[in-house]
């Protein structure tokens, strides 16, 4: 059986510097920057006290009606990753169950719901710490907590459907419910990795033929006070509170940091045959997926292999998956913390994947204004590559200049710049645990 | 032609020991793994017994590989030691024989236990019962000085599979899945599929979890999840019995190594069992109930039937999720029902849960290795604790005594809160 020809119909980015196709493209070109100081939570006690934030976003006005009691038990990443499957299947033209509840689509299903699968990446979601610490509090005395206690009475204070807010599968969960995906269903936890690991393994879904259609990528918030203090223990955060706006810089040469945020991003791959058959709109094919591990220090798995090696496995990987060789990759996306070793970490994986053309082939890097979103990062980046390959257009790398010699990558700082291309490389890796992730999306032609 | 997938090692960590043999046989006997807890005081939570693993030491599995594995959370270290297990098990010892990049990793891991003590004093000093806000500032303060990061990172769900491909060498793909209860099944399901299509020769698969901690416990229970017979804890689990009032929460692992028949018989390995199927379906629902049908959990067994070209009628035994809660039990009577039809009462169904207790992430691997032993055995192990039939669970559960059979092909469920439906189908190797 040959395999489905997988393409993208739909994107559903929902990001600090916009939700939404169109907005987010517009954003990415005009260099908008959302980083700001943090407003949910005072972080004054915090190193970095800066991030990406998206005001207004509820989850209940992207589900039907008679779902929006479910929100109360939605996790912020859940009601992230609801937000971001609304936005897909409508970019998609999916008439899905949610969009024809909600009068938003007109006629029946244009797809199978047994043959609509979801793969969504999700990090370790963080428990809402204020009605923990409410109920923790209830089952202290003298501020000292007593199990006895919490046994007894203190745990009644808490929701009885509490657990369900965090488990790392209430994303794919509620989003399966509410559009109605009852085909093959994963929920990859891999950090940064997560969302490229869940559009790839999607990706090899519909290709083998189990699915038609699959909803994938993923959603993190990393805006709230345990997500913080674990990457500011991590020492991974730009101090740069003062100037929030100029704090991340990817592979810059002052870069000090990364920022957090929250978002997502969920796309829409589909079989090439389906896609024509109800006349979707097609934006770009997925031809590529590679994995690897870097294997470098059990002890210390936040240390990644210092000549990316497991990034450049995953790469080759990919590119060999797509048939090409590295000099038919016209741009290549960057995960570009603003970390100072990790950005110099995955310079060095691309450059050793592409020779001595890493000096030439554009970087599209996009954390500079909307920070890192963890397990949706890598998804967010997916569709800024997808778009850039659609528009011929590279948006411009925000906080690079004066970009870090020693990382040898061809940044555009100033600017949007025409960037006709057959193919883009996708990178992303997890910031803890060695796990590495790739995809090569192509121009569509018929 | 397909490429074939053999499993040739397997490795445990569970509440009845860590020798595949030993366990093995407190199996058939009936053994439970069930006792009161004693990782932390639960004297007063409604639910006071747990099936926890008892001496399980990772540097005397590890020897000389220990130390670099040392800071390993529980979740992590039982990972880690069923996979030194099944590696040794399957002869790797002196190299796979595989090239390391395609040598990966896919694991069902659940989340490694919270630092507890100290996030919990960082709550309380935070929270200000006059405002009845928490006081992020005087939080972050605490929690500043007590949390560590190396202990925080240690939780993160892929840590496990790390740990393993540092272990091993195993450069190729990495995976953590982690859809509850379904998560170790599911990614066993895609760990074959990943070597079927040719992005690694041999994975290494499974999964681990450790749920038994306050806050793990105080989840369940205030879901009424747990079975709160505490004046009885050995036959607290009981599966498919009218009676039955809960799942009894387990730690452990399971893992498995999974092998591409070429390289298998390449190196001269001694093959277990064969994977033929897999079906992942969700039943896009409730996030709480099951579909009434059972449609999601018929759909993963009927998928995992088309993808092994097999129908119902080539099953000998199914291995049940039976958790001893009463919808799962009643629901997954009723799909097996609907994709078994008139013989559906014909076909042995049992749930090892019974003694083992339901090890979350981990617990589809643990019982896919009894399914290969059962293979290998021709001896199917039984349903623990069962005495008073249900009407709502009809078929033969194979209760308290094990059965001799000539068992050739197998199923195994997994099902996940939220809807998540796992099937593997395994084969006797021919």
């Amino acid at each position: 059986m040959t395999p489905q020809r997988v393409v993208i119909t739909g994107l559903g980015p929902v990001t600090p510097i916009g939700v939404g196709a169109q907005t987010f493209w517009d954003a990415l070109l005009s260099g908008t920057n959302a980083i700001r100081r943090l407003s949910a939570f005072d972080p004054a006690r915090f190193d970095s006290q800066i991030g990406g934030e998206i005001s207004g976003l509820k989850a209940t006005d992207f589900v039907p009606k008679s779902y929006r009691k479910a929100s109360k038990i939605m996790a912020r990443d859940i009601e992230l990753a609801v937000a971001a499957a609304h936005q897909a299947v409508t970019d998609a033209g999916l008439r899905t169950r949610c969009l024809l509840d909600r009068g938003e689509a007109e006629g029946g299903p244009n797809l199978d719901p047994a043959r609509f699968g979801a793969n969504i990446g999700a990090g370790l979601i963080c428990a809402d710490l204020h009605e923990l610490a409410e109920a923790l509090h209830s089952a202290s005395e003298d501020g000292n907590f007593s199990m006895a206690r919490w046994g007894a009475e203190g745990m009644n204070n808490l929701t009885p459907l509490w657990l369900l807010k965090f488990l790392p599968n209430m994303l794919a969960c509620h989003v399966t419910i509410v559009h109605d995906a009852q085909g093959p269903s994963n929920t990859i936890t891999c950090g940064e990795a997560s969302s490229h690991l869940a559009i790839g393994e999607a990706f090899r879904a519909i290709a083998r033929g189990v699915a038609d259609v699959c909803i994938c990528g993923g959603a993190e918030s990393k805006i709230n006070p345990m997500a913080l203090m674990r990457q500011a223990l991590g020492r991974r955060l730009s101090r740069r509170n003062d100037t929030p706006e100029s704090a991340c810089r990817p592979f810059g040469a002052e870069r000090d940091g990364t920022v957090v945020a929250e978002g997502g991003g969920l796309v829409i791959l589909e079989a090439l045959e389906h896609a024509r058959r109800r006349g979707a709109p097609i934006r770009a094919e997925l031809v590529g997926f590679g994995a690897a591990n870097d294997v470098y220090s059990a002890g210390q798995p936040s240390q990644l292999a210092p000549d990316g090696r497991g990034l450049a496995l995953a790469a080759r990987k990919a590119i060999r998956d797509a048939g090409l060789t590295p000099e038919q990759v016209n741009v290549v996306t960057a995960a570009g913390y603003g970390m100072p070793a990790e950005d110099r970490v995955e310079a060095a994986a691309i450059r050793s994947v592409l020779g001595p053309r890493a000096a030439d082939v554009p970087v599209l890097t996009i954390k500079g204004g909307l920070g890192n979103n963890g397990a949706g990062s890598g998804a967010v980046d997916f569709i800024a590559s997808v778009l850039t390959l659609q528009h011929n257009c590279l948006p411009p790398a925000i906080n690079s200049a004066p970009a870090d010699p020693e990382c040898g990558l061809r940044l555009v700082t100033d600017g949007p710049v025409d960037a006709p291309a057959e193919y883009v490389l996708s990178l992303a890796f997890a910031l803890t645990g060695g796990q590495c992730a790739a995809l090569v999306i192509k121009r569509y032609r018929d | 032609m397909a490429r074939r997938i053999v499993i040739t090692g397997m490795g445990w960590v569970t509440p009845l020991g860590c020798d595949l043999e030993t366990v093995w046989q407190r199996l058939l006997k009936g053994d439970s793994g069930v006792a009161p807890t004693t990782i932390f005081d639960a004297r007063t939570f409604p639910t006071q017994f747990a099936a926890e693993v008892k001496d399980f030491d990772l540097r005397a599995v590890l020897g000389e590989h220990f130390e670099a594995h040392r800071s390993a959370s529980r979740n992590a270290a039982f990972a880690l030691g069923a996979a030194e297990m099944a590696w040794r098990h399957a002869g790797l010892n002196g190299g796979s024989g595989a090239d390391p990049e395609m040598t990966g990793v896919y694991l069902g891991g659940g989340e490694g236990p919270i630092d507890f003590d100290n996030f919990v004093a960082a709550a309380i000093a935070g929270w200000n019962p006059e405002t009845r806000q928490l006081d992020t500032v005087r939080w972050a303060e605490v929690a500043g000085q007590r949390l560590a990061a190396a202990r925080e990172f240690e939780q993160d769900p892929n840590c496990a599979a790390h740990h393993i491909a540092c272990r091993f060498n195993a450069q190729g793909p990495n995976l953590n899945t982690l859809t509850a209860c379904a998560a170790s099944t599911q990614a066993i399901g895609e760990a074959m599929l990943i070597i079927r299509r040719g992005d690694a020769d041999v994975m290494i698969t499974g999964g681990a979890h450790s749920m038994i901690h306050p806050l793990g416990v105080t989840g369940f229970n205030r879901l009424t999840a747990l079975s709160e017979r505490n004046d009885s804890p050995a036959t607290a689990s009981r599966p498919f019995d009218a009676t039955r009032d809960g799942f009894v929460i387990g730690e452990g692992a399971g893992i498995l190594i999974l092998e591409e028949l070429e390289n298998a018989r390449r190196r001269g390995a001694h093959i277990l069992a064969e994977i033929v199927g897999y079906g992942s379906t969700a039943d896009a629902f409730r996030v709480t109930d099951m579909h009434e049908d059972g449609r999601g959990p018929m759909a993963a067994m009927r998928a995992a039937l088309a993808d092994a070209g097999l129908q119902p009628a080539d099953i000998d035994y199914i291995s049940a999720h039976g958790t001893s809660t009463e919808e799962n039990d009643k629901i997954e009577s009723k799909a097996i029902g609907g994709v078994f039809g008139d013989s559906a009462r014909r076909v042995p169904v049992s749930s090892v849960k019974s003694m083992l207790g339901h090890l979350i992430a981990g617990a589809g691997a643990v019982e896919l290795i009894t399914v290969v032993l059962a293979l290998r055995d021709g001896i199917i192990p039984p349903t623990s604790n069962y005495a008073t039939p249900d009407p709502n669970c009809p078929l033969d559960y194979v209760p308290n005594e094990p059965r001799r059979a000539t068992l050739k092909t197998c199923l195994s469920n997994s099902f996940g809160f939220g809807g998540q439906n796992d099937t593997l189908a395994v084969r006797a190797f021919e």
